[in-house]
């Protein structure tokens, strides 16, 4: 029965690989647990961050600075927040498209754009497309830590502070649930004031050492807490994608074995009847 | 009963502490605060140090912070603790580091930006998975 040892090899070697893409959906299911808590534990520093800076824009500093004043836009610079690594279906794509549209939107406005990427699959994307990318980090793993991030946004900040770049946005996936993550471009600097609190009287800080001191340490931080956010969020996105897309793999292998069954039970009884009717005729034949 | 004021230690990656206390000591750059409820509201940076906590009924815990900043409202204290050692020089290298990256994997740096190719390569995986999916509802119906 040759026919029939083919389509068994092939039913075995769809097995092996449905048992990789299982072993894949779990890895990625107990992962994504582990960073929605990571997500969800980096928020209280974010959401105090966002109250001090707050503060900050309604309490008539002395000293204004520069993060937070607005400015015509000759040169953009973009954070894009990807994946190492694929097989998460079209996590990437999707972010990616989102960049290249507002790549392309202030391209036609005559505005340069300079990339600083964070992971692997947006290092490659937009280095082989040509884009002017001016930091990089990759390989943050399972548990990205801000140490890892200082190096990179400080190239952007840096950049900002010189007057290389008038705008800094970043791009990241932003986690909604299981089922659905949604590519997100957002501004970083300025910093746009929280118009919401009213002006209830004038007061300040007591600031030490120096206003200007303090008050770059803590933008510098509130800046590097946002992308820690993103990097997080998008981690959580990162391995929701992939589980999404290894069960659909997983359930693509179930059915193509059901049909391969098919057919070799088809073959392997038509093999029996044919062998039946050849015994009988042969038989019939003496 | 004393009066108490809300504390938080927030880390970047992490909630540290978050609870009732009577006083808090932390070391600032400009010296040693020992921090009380209505205090007036001040901004500082702090040093790697520890911050004691003394919680209502005089029990005191300590953490150990490796730097970070401090602020202080009448009625709240917020530590946002450092996970990282941080030094100018020390940031000036890692961000050093991340511009070689990027320099190492850009042969040609003033390439402009290929929009339409980026646009098609787009399309193109994104017309894939679409195919897949539909392949995939058709293998269902059938």
């Amino acid at each position: 029965m040759a026919v029939g040892k083919e389509i068994r090899g092939k039913i075995n070697s769809i097995k092996n690989t449905q048992k990789i893409t299982r072993a894949m959906e779990m890895v990625a299911a107990s992962k994504m647990r582990k960073a929605q808590d990571r997500m969800r534990a980096s928020r209280p520093y974010a959401d105090k961050m966002r109250n001090v800076v707050g503060h900050l824009a309604n309490a008539h500093p002395e000293y204004r600075h520069g993060y937070m004043q607005e400015r015509e836009v000759k040169r953009l610079g973009i954070i894009v927040i990807s994946s190492d690594r694929g097989l998460c279906g079209g996590l990437n794509t999707n972010l990616f498209k989102a960049v290249v549209a507002t790549m392309k939107e202030w391209h036609d406005k005559r505005v340069e754009i300079d990339l600083c990427t964070i992971g692997n699959k947006a290092g490659t994307f937009f280095s082989r497309l040509g884009g002017n990318i001016v930091a990089q980090a990759a390989h943050l793993g399972d548990r990205p830590q801000i140490a890892d991030l200082i190096g990179t946004v400080k190239v952007m900040l840096d950049a900002y502070e010189e007057g290389r770049i008038d705008r800094l946005l970043v791009a990241y996936n932003e986690f909604v649930n299981t089922m659905t993550q949604r590519p997100r471009v957002e501004q970083l600097l300025p910093i746009k004031a929280t118009e919401e609190e009213e002006l209830k009287h004038h007061w300040d800080y007591i600031y030490e050492p120096e206003a200007k001191d303090v008050l770059d340490a803590l933008l510098m931080r509130y800046i590097e807490s946002l992308v820690y956010q993103g990097v997080v969020e998008n981690l959580a996105c990162e391995q929701a994608a992939r589980m999404v897309a290894m069960k659909a793999a997983s359930d693509n292998a179930g059915t193509l074995i059901e049909e391969l069954q098919l057919i070799y039970n088809k073959a392997r009884q038509a093999a029996i009847t044919q062998e039946i009717s050849e015994i009988v005729s042969g038989a019939a034949a003496v | 009963m004393a009066m108490t004021m809300h504390v938080d230690i927030v880390s970047a990656e992490e909630e540290i502490f978050s609870g009732p206390a009577e006083m808090v000591f932390a070391s600032g750059v400009m010296g040693e605060l020992g921090i009380l409820p209505r205090h007036a509201p001040l901004l500082t940076q702090l040093k790697p140090g520890e911050v004691r906590i003394r919680k209502e009924g005089g029990e005191e815990e300590i953490y150990w912070i490796s730097g970070g900043m401090l602020e202080i409202q009448p009625h709240v204290v917020t530590v946002l603790a450092d996970t990282a050692v941080r030094a100018r020089d020390l940031d000036e290298k890692a961000a050093i580091e991340a511009k070689e990256r990027a320099e190492r994997a850009l042969a040609d740096k003033t390439s402009e930006f290929e929009y339409a190719k980026a646009q098609a390569e787009l399309a193109e995986a994104v017309a894939q998975l679409q195919a897949i999916k539909k392949l995939r509802e058709r293998a269902r119906r059938s």
